[in-house]
């Protein structure tokens, strides 16, 4: 279940956010704090991790403090998930 | 004439405890600033740059995130008669050496002689000094106190005398601080809030943009303040992650102004979803002024459709062509009547350089109008030599006002370049229509991304520093993305290599470095063979021609 939303929120960063559909994001790649993805660009990650898994990020949470990687946002997902 | 003090003075004197600022952070309560907070808490600084034997005239670098410290040390170096200048705040994915050279190129060209920081940031700060430089104090906002009741010293400074200093960003922007006078700012506010009709009774203004921008720090800060009109002022890393919080704002305070660059309409219509709007009532909304970048029209339409359900007018649209040598507004469009939108003829522009009304079948571009000059800067089109053009022929724009900058501090060679015969050149392509003006492109080598200038010269010089990339042998160029409503920036690399692994390690890398060094996104790097780049006969990066190699050869669509 993991590797399916690690899997969706890759190809998702890859083909929208980065455009780069070519490349690969390691699960523990830091996103944010590396600047992959842009600050114009969190909020679109929040809403696509909304619609597609029913879960909900606050804009206050958008920071890499509660995720920096593919893996910490999975397991945030599961986390909330379960709630 | 009078000084920001005597403005300062009399609202002191007259209207101390009216709420000045309500100052928002996500996940906080909301905070009330009043007249009398505001500079009773801008007097502890005031004191402290006595304390510390700095002299009215010399510049104070004040380094804040958005807030209460920002504003008080703000006002209290203008109150002291030193000259303020904000650099903005290191984030978290910016290298802090990029930023540390940044700081002392920035220290190097204002002979700044003190600071103004957090205590956390003070180490940072420091580490940028050079023992031979000019900042004699390091000062921190958690070691000032409650502050007291301010004494005005009205000649303290002269009305021509500099108050206050701009930057854009990037190692090239903060080469050139545009230096503003006390009568060029109080020029511009009183002849632009005039211009607006605004009633400080009646208006209520609110702004999440940041204040190291003009249109930030003039339209989004020192408009109202100095002009008595409330403000709500909210932290632009709050407004990028969670654009709704400016409908919330305005639905919740009764706004009325507003000021956005082109791409935040597209931002707030893509990125909004109704559960945010439950209860959001844009009715009180009476200008939102488009400003900073190019204006769409279909920005402006995607704003509307996505906005009217909630009560947003469209009579509400307006737009200005602004920028900091002019304090702020050169023109305003929208306030009086609907913003113009003049449909030309496309080849006619192109090919004669001419805007002529666009003819039956033949392609066309729909201008959208800047609006006319304010009453207090005039506006000319002129041709290389500087000879004035006719009505719709496109030209550089030139501008001649009261409001217009002292010079670019300690900068007498680029100040002299951007003069001819006391008219200031902007750089920008435009023409004028029936007494208003319309923008049609730029001179200078520029890219505007979210209302952010941004020179591709700095970003091909930290493309430079990946091996295998060569000096000389990269250039950057922004092309328009509709869905964004706002420049994409594109670099372009020479390399040896036709190893795609290489290729594609050298690719994020550049992007990698970029962002890094410079808080820019790459959208697209794209690698080339040797010999591609196109170079001027005086061997200078040809960027528009480059810009347009690549967009023939790629075939390349921005999203």
């Amino acid at each position: 279940m993991k590797a399916e939303i690690l899997a969706k929120l890759e190809e998702y960063l890859l083909n929208e956010v980065l455009q780069q559909p070519d490349r690969q994001i390691k699960a523990d790649e830091a996103l944010i704090s590396s600047g992959l993805i842009d600050s114009f660009s969190l909020v679109d990650v929040a809403l696509f991790v909304e619609d597609n898994f029913d879960v909900h990020i606050d804009d206050t949470e958008l920071n890499a403090e509660t995720f920096d990687t593919l893996n910490q946002l999975a397991d945030l997902i599961i986390e909330r998930q379960d709630d | 004439m009078q000084t920001l003090h005597h403005i300062l003075k009399e609202h002191y004197e007259n209207r101390s405890d009216e709420v000045a600022i309500t100052l928002q952070h996500a996940g906080e309560e909301d905070q009330t600033i009043t007249v009398r907070q505001l500079l009773t808490s801008a007097v502890s600084a005031q004191h402290k740059l006595e304390a510390e034997g700095i002299q009215p005239g010399e510049v104070v670098l004040l380094i804040f995130q958005h807030g209460r410290e920002l504003i008080r040390t703000y006002f209290g170096t203008i109150l002291h008669g030193a000259i303020p200048s904000i650099m903005p705040y290191l984030t978290e994915k910016l290298q802090p050496e990029k930023y540390r050279r940044d700081l002392a190129s920035l220290i190097g060209v204002t002979q700044a002689a003190a600071i103004f920081t957090y205590a956390e940031f003070e180490p940072e700060v420091r580490a940028a000094l050079k023992q031979e430089d000019s900042v004699r104090t390091v000062m921190v906002a958690e070691e000032l106190d409650e502050g007291s009741e301010p004494v005005f010293d009205l000649s303290r400074r002269k009305p021509a005398d500099i108050v206050l200093l701009q930057h854009s960003s990037g190692t090239t922007g903060l080469q050139k601080g545009v230096a503003l006078s006390h009568q060029a700012v109080l020029n511009q506010v009183s002849t632009y809030a005039d211009v607006l009709h605004i009633d400080p009774h009646q208006d209520v203004l609110v702004s999440w943009l940041p204040l190291y921008h003009d249109m930030g720090l003039i339209a989004g800060f020192l408009m109202p303040i100095l002009y008595g009109l409330p403000l709500v002022l909210m932290s632009p890393f709050d407004w990028v992650r969670a654009p709704y919080r400016l409908m919330q704002a305005v639905s919740q305070y009764q706004g009325t102004l507003v000021w956005l660059p082109n791409f935040a309409y597209n931002f707030c219509a893509t990125k909004i979803r109704p559960r945010h709007m439950e209860g959001v009532d844009l009715s009180s909304w009476r200008l939102v002024t488009n400003c900073s970048e190019p204006m769409r029209h279909d920005s402006q339409q995607l704003f509307l459709e996505a906005f009217k359900p909630y009560g947003f007018r469209e009579s509400a649209l307006g737009t200005s062509y602004a920028m900091a040598e002019n304090t702020f507004a050169v023109t305003q469009g929208g306030v009086d009547s609907p913003v113009r939108i003049d449909p030309v003829d496309r080849d006619s522009v192109q090919f004669d350089r001419i805007a002529r009304p666009a003819m039956e079948g033949k392609p066309s571009i729909n201008m959208v109008s800047a609006g006319s000059p304010i009453p207090n800067t005039q506006v000319k089109i002129v041709d290389v030599n500087g000879t004035t053009l006719p009505e719709r022929h496109i030209g550089e724009i030139a501008l001649l006002s009261d409001c217009m900058l002292t010079e670019y501090f300690h900068r007498p060679d680029e100040t002299q370049k951007a003069f001819m015969d006391g008219w200031y050149l902007t750089g920008d392509y435009g023409y004028m229509a029936d007494g208003e003006v319309y923008i049609s492109g730029r001179k200078k080598d520029l890219i505007i991304v979210g209302g952010k200038n941004i020179y591709p010269q700095d970003l091909e010089r930290i493309a430079y520093t990946v091996p295998g990339v060569h000096p000389g042998r990269a250039v950057a160029f922004g092309v328009f993305s509709q869905k964004m409503g706002t420049e994409q920036v594109i670099l372009v690399a020479e390399v040896e290599t036709d190893d795609p692994d290489e290729k594609q390690r050298i690719a994020i890398e550049i992007r990698q470095i970029v962002t890094q060094d410079s808080a820019v996104a790459l959208r697209h790097v794209h690698l080339v063979e040797d010999g591609w780049i196109i170079k001027t006969s005086s061997g200078k990066t040809a960027r528009l021609a480059n810009r347009d190699k690549f967009l023939k050869e790629t075939g390349f669509k921005v999203l």
